[in-house]
């Protein structure tokens, strides 16, 4: 149910103004984008009918080619035409040289050490030559949809690190496409199949791409994918299969490897890659390279890759032992990725997890069709009931409060995006200034936890300890950033910070700091306890003495007044105890020993206000 | 014939024209379009219409025309908050069926 706002006159706007928003799967290979149109998921197809845009860049005399015509130029202007950029998306130059051998490119130094590929156009970055696919991509997007994109959802493998994802951010803007976030491809992959409406259960994404291998063990939890566990290999796909063909037709061809040319090497690739599709649908295929020909079959093949398939399998059992999973407890797995039409590849899967994969969803555009539900989530093309919860906190946030006690305001597993707000006040008279340490971890005190950022919100109004009013928000956007802010209500002074909670936190140590809050549960509890009892015989103690101060004298007798202040020094001295308990009984008696002061300080407070005044002057006004 | 608001959504309204700066009330009608035939109309009004039917509930003006009525009569506007989204929502009697968004519907 959406609810209105009002509008200028005249503007009040069309129900159901949908907004152009897309998916897109920047592949190593292959690219797509999809979106969801009147409640159907599709990808969108070229003016010629073809879904599938080859990641391939081409650098040509008067102009940019991307696609299928950069593609079919591979052969003759290889080192003009780069393919499979994505490998060298947030990489160093030193990465690339430990991948050249299989690269047909020249590599230029940059100044910021990002690899350069030299072309007859000059030199271009990875996050330019991406740029330049995706652009083409929303040129196809928005013509197909009439109008300009309000926004995509692109996909990224789920072992990306922070250098990667943001080198996929930035092809994006270059390309001008507002990013709504970056999504895990495995995750996009299980939305599209709508395993995210179905059953509770633990799933597994086998993802074999032309250049990745991905595994990813996900658990679905309330509408909400965990992701378990994660594996794969950056360097093994398609591409190495097509490789280790091309080997063999070498070998038989009596050519060496190395005295390849690149236009020859890029020759014998593109034969391979045929022989390949075609050994999915038939048995045996006739292949040639240069003045050599002969046959291939299908038992041939399959004992030249089989060594790859079994590396996936070897990631794809320790990803199930990583998540704590057994094959057997694995509600579905989805395939994905051109090279899972590999009978092979299939076979061996099913044979592992014992059930049959999914397979259903073209596994070249399952990916792309999940980032596209997910984009029309995001766009609120969808209302609030049906939006796609994906990601979780892994460890909850929250800010030190008096006494170094950590005070949770967003709880783990709570999925994002999401804001929180929590009011927090003074704890001195007349304090003008308040420091927010922003903290992230499970445990009660704040040495246990980590902290993410600390920043001070000055100009608070000398105020009554307790009188000021502080909302500290806490808000964590879709990609996981958070940014933390602090406002003092009556001035509206305010402060704020972001932060990157899970950066430089791996896995294992997001493990540790559950366990030790686990293990620790018992003693922090007391720990708190305790800290909690010594503040309050603090403030207590604070606001006493400077009661006693301003008007002990007046408005006490002097026994009164003896009796209070040696109140005050029990009160000190059993706070320095270490015990909950003994604390708690002495606050409850300095208290009430000094409630009939603090009646008289406030009798008096009410006729120092009301005195001088006529009695008229207080009727309702 | 009538429109009324509920206390929330008057404040509400109060407070929007407050942050605004100008207008004397709001605008509540509808006009044909929408998956489900009517949508609603709630704007800002700066200067009333020749035409307009009005009414004051907590303190607030509200316009409307003969022609909306007919579909309005005995509609009460609510403020509701849902989690994190908040707005204005018509309470109306004559609707006999809403989009599932409720964003419009038809009597």
């Amino acid at each position: 149910m959406s609810l209105l706002q009002i509008s200028e006159p005249g503007q009040a706007p069309e129900p159901h103004q949908q907004k152009r928003a897309v998916g897109i799967d920047l592949g190593t290979t292959n690219s797509l984008v999809a979106t969801v149109r009147s409640g159907s998921t599709d990808t969108l197809t070229d003016l010629e009918g073809r879904h599938i845009l080859p990641s391939v860049v081409r650098y040509t005399e008067s102009g940019i080619e991307v696609g299928h015509e950069a593609w079919a130029h591979a052969v003759e202007d290889s080192l003009n035409t780069i393919v499979s950029v994505k490998r060298l998306m947030g990489r160093g130059l030193k990465d690339v040289s430990t991948l050249g051998g299989v690269l047909p490119y020249q590599f230029a130094e940059s100044e910021s050490r990002m690899p350069l590929i030299q072309t007859r156009k000059g030199a271009f970055s990875p996050v330019e030559i991406s740029a330049e696919i995706l652009r083409t991509l929303a040129e196809r997007a928005s013509e197909s949809l009439g109008g300009e994109l309000d926004g995509a959802v692109i996909t990224v493998p789920a072992y990306f690190d922070d250098g990667q994802r943001q080198a996929t951010k930035d092809a994006a803007r270059l390309a001008g496409i507002n990013v709504y976030r970056l999504l895990n491809e495995p995750t996009a992959a299980a939305v599209a199949y709508g395993l995210d409406e179905g059953a509770e259960g633990v799933i597994a994404v086998y993802d074999l791409g032309g250049g990745t291998f991905d595994i990813s063990v996900l658990r679905l939890n309330k509408g909400v994918f965990e992701v378990m566990a994660t594996g794969g290999d950056s360097a093994l796909g398609g591409d190495d299969f097509d490789k280790v063909l091309a080997g063999w037709i070498l070998d038989q061809a009596g050519i060496g490897h190395d005295a390849l040319e690149s236009g020859s090497h890029r020759a014998v690739m593109v034969e391979a890659r045929r022989a390949k599709e075609a050994l999915t649908d038939n048995d045996t295929v006739s292949v040639s390279h240069g003045d050599w020909s002969g046959e291939v079959t299908k038992a041939l093949f399959n004992e030249l890759v089989e060594p790859l398939v079994t590396k996936t399998l070897r990631s794809f059992k320790r990803a199930l032992r990583d998540g704590g999973v057994k094959a057997r407890d694995l509600q579905e797995v989805v395939m994905v990725g051109g090279s899972t039409r590999v009978p092979l590849v299939r076979d061996k899967v099913a044979e592992l997890a014992g059930k049959e994969p999914l397979t259903s969803i073209d596994p070249d555009r399952v990916v792309a069709m999940g980032a596209a539900r997910q984009a029309n989530a995001l766009a609120g093309n969808k209302s609030a009931d049906e939006m796609l919860l994906l990601d979780v906190i892994p460890l909850s946030l929250g800010l030190e409060t008096m006494g170094g006690l950590m005070e949770k305001v967003i709880h783990r597993n709570t999925t994002i995006p999401v804001s929180r707000a929590q009011e927090f006040t003074t704890y001195k008279d007349g304090q003008t200034a308040m420091a927010v340490q922003v903290l992230q971890g499970e445990r009660e005190l704040v040495n246990d936890n980590r902290s993410l950022a600390r920043f001070e919100l000055r100009g608070i109004p000398p105020l009554p300890a307790g009188s000021a009013k502080i909302r500290v928000t806490f808000q964590v956007d879709a990609d996981g950033l958070l940014s933390v802010s602090a406002e003092e209500l009556s001035t509206g002074v305010s402060s704020s910070v972001v932060v990157k909670p899970s950066y430089g936190l791996s896995d294992d140590e997001i493990t540790r700091m559950l366990r030790d809050s686990q293990t620790s549960a018992a003693s922090d509890r007391d720990a708190r306890k305790l800290r909690e009892q010594e503040v309050e015989a603090d403030r207590l103690g604070e606001a006493l003495a400077v009661a006693l101060d301003t008007d002990g004298k007046a408005l006490l007798s002097e026994e009164e007044f003896s009796a209070l202040v040696s109140d005050l020094r029990n009160l000190k001295s059993v706070r320095g105890s270490g015990d909950a308990d003994a604390i708690k009984v002495e606050i409850e008696r300095v208290a009430k020993a000094s409630d009939a002061f603090a009646a008289r300080r406030m009798n008096q407070g009410i006729r120092n206000a009301l005195s001088g005044h006529k009695i008229d002057e207080f009727k309702e006004s | 014939m009538a429109i009324t608001m509920t206390e929330a959504a008057a404040r509400h309204v109060k407070d929007q024209l407050d942050k605004r700066g100008k207008g004397v009330g709001i605008r509540v009608g509808v006009r044909t379009s929408g998956c489900s035939g009517m949508a609603y109309v709630l704007e800002f009004v700066d200067q009333k219409q020749d035409g307009d039917i009005s009414f004051e509930h907590h303190g607030v003006e509200v316009h409307s025309d003969e022609k909306s009525l007919a579909y309005l009569d005995g509609t009460e506007l609510d403020f509701v908050k849902e989690g994190l989204n908040e707005g204005f929502q018509f309470n109306n009697p004559n609707a006999a069926s809403e989009c599932g968004c409720g964003e419009s519907f038809n009597v």
